[in-house]
């Protein structure tokens, strides 16, 4: 009995493996073939333009928000401990050099993860369940090309620009508080973000944002397309892609930091 | 006079994991016939459908149109066979996102340069050949009736004068009455295209009205072959319970 009992232990363990490498497999050939359809041509522009300004400039009002006051707050708190040994000064540096290298990108990921990453794996996921995938390609038409490709480079051009829009954002948030709030005097704190901001520092983001925009999208895109039938099936997917992306997020913050911290 | 083939599968296999779909599967279609498929639900029918224009890779065996062998072609060679095709999806599968006249001409405006009020012509001349007005083709799918997007769908079907024609239960879901209107159109619209048809559907009013030929396919196999006349006297138990819808006899439905 208890051999039997052994067996199936291993064989549930045997066969989550399998579906494991299955859906690692999958997943690889699914970006590799949308990113090499992103490279032939054609693009269908008039998709093209409409996702990015669905993740461009749809996504402004909560990024901005978030940034805002992610760099007020973040005036507030390195005032109080920079308080602690007199070292207010630098109030203004922290708060642009977190907000360039990790804030802005960090927090837009997640938010447009949580914006556009739902929302296209549930309409590419409603599109498989209604079978419009399936007319697309019987319509001659590459489901890859039309649906994926023009959100794989949307969120590539975007979010790079959505952070830059954040990063200025950020920073104006820790100057209101530290002119109006803190009493810096207005002229220096800008002297002093000017002065210890490196180009490094705004690119790192900006490389950040490009990769965000990257797993956002074809998270997005991927469980949508493989969504399971149904309205739960879509549920499912629009869950996975929004927690696998803001996962991948966070993990490739660590790696690209790491990338940069050593150049 | 024999007729030319214009679609062929033999020995056709296809499995989703331990799940045996297609165990199997012969068919022939001859030119400028309609046949339908009939069978239960989860006997195949739809994979054996969607085998045939490339949308489920079969496992095995050989599916030839035109004398050539889906199976062995790039996808590439399968998008031209595609051009002509043309395919009424079970639920229409309209875009939502767009027009009924960008529906219509979609696979049209894919092949080439079509201006848009070329388009929009092309979009109201099919239209009119579904028994619906030239105005409809500026409204959203979302704004149209259950009968209204199956002929909307019907017209992107036929918009590209396919020479064949794929049906998935195109009556499934609409009154019988709608049901009957949607099958004239679709025996007229398959008569003036000249096209060959394949139909599946479990309607046996559909079957008598849009049928040359049915075969009926069970547990993955295609177990008869024949006229219409014939199903009704087919002398096959399993056809015959099928036509007549009893729950007693050979097919057993696994509840």
């Amino acid at each position: 009995m208890s051999n039997q009992a052994d067996r199936n232990f291993l064989a549930n363990i045997g066969a989550a493996f399998l579906t494991f490498l299955e859906a690692v497999g999958r997943f690889s050939a699914f970006t590799g073939a949308a990113l090499s359809h992103c490279l032939r041509p054609p693009i269908y522009f008039k998709q093209l333009i409409k996702q990015m300004i669905d993740i461009g400039f749809y996504s402004l009002p909560v990024v901005a928000l978030t940034t805002a006051f992610s760099g007020m707050v973040l005036a507030l708190q390195s005032y109080t401990g920079f308080a602690r040994f007199s070292a207010e000064g630098a109030v203004a540096n922290v708060v642009a050099l977190s907000i360039t290298r990790e804030l802005a990108p960090v927090l837009a990921g997640l938010m447009v993860a949580g914006r556009i990453g739902a929302s296209m794996a549930a309409e590419i996921g409603t599109m498989r369940v209604t079978e419009q995938i399936d007319a697309l390609t019987t319509l001659s038409t590459n489901p890859l090309k039309y649906l994926v490709v023009p959100r794989i480079i949307a969120g590539l051009i975007m979010m790079p620009l959505l952070v830059l829009v954040g990063d200025v954002i950020g920073i104006f948030g820790g100057f209101v508080v530290g002119v109006y709030k803190l009493g810096f005097n207005a002229g220096t704190y800008i002297q002093n973000t000017v002065d210890f901001l490196e180009p490094l520092d705004i690119i790192s983001g900006l490389v950040k944002a490009g990769a965000f925009g990257f797993i956002v999208t074809i998270m997005g895109c991927y469980h949508g397309y493989y969504s399971k039938r149904g309205a739960q099936g879509v549920g499912v997917a629009t869950t996975n892609a929004v927690v696998s992306a803001s996962i991948l997020i966070l993990i490739f913050n660590y790696l690209i930091t790491e990338l940069f911290f050593s150049v | 006079m024999s007729k030319k083939t214009k679609i062929q599968m033999s020995k056709v296999y296809k499995s989703f994991g331990s799940n045996d779909v297609l165990k199997g599967v012969n068919l022939e279609v001859d030119e400028g016939e309609s046949m339908v498929i009939i069978g239960g639900s989860g006997s195949g029918k739809s994979v054996m459908l969607k085998c045939i224009i490339g949308l489920i890779h079969a496992d095995n065996g050989i599916i030839k149109v035109d004398d050539q062998d889906i199976l062995q072609m790039s996808t590439k060679q399968i998008e031209a066979v595609n051009k002509k095709v043309g395919m009424l999806f079970q639920g229409g599968a309209l875009f939502d996102s767009l027009s009924v006249w960008e529906n219509i001409t979609f696979g049209l405006r894919a092949q080439g340069n079509l201006s848009k009020s070329d388009a929009i012509d092309i979009a109201q001349a099919k239209l009119k050949a579904v028994g619906l007005r030239g105005e409809t083709a500026f409204l959203l799918p979302a704004e149209l009736s259950g009968g209204m997007q199956k002929r909307v769908a019907l017209a992107r079907a036929i918009a590209a004068n396919p020479d064949i024609i794929f049906f998935d239960e195109p009556t499934t879901g609409l009154d019988p009455i709608m049901a009957d209107v949607i099958n004239e159109l679709i025996v007229e619209c398959v008569k003036d295209l000249g096209a060959t048809a394949i139909t599946i559907t479990h309607d046996m009013a559909s079957v008598r009205k849009i049928a040359d030929k049915v075969a009926m396919i069970h547990e993955g196999k295609i177990i008869w072959t024949g006229t219409v006349k014939r199903m009704e006297n087919s002398g096959n138990d399993h056809v015959d319970q099928f036509i007549h819808g009893r729950s007693n006899g050979p097919i057993q439905m696994v509840a």
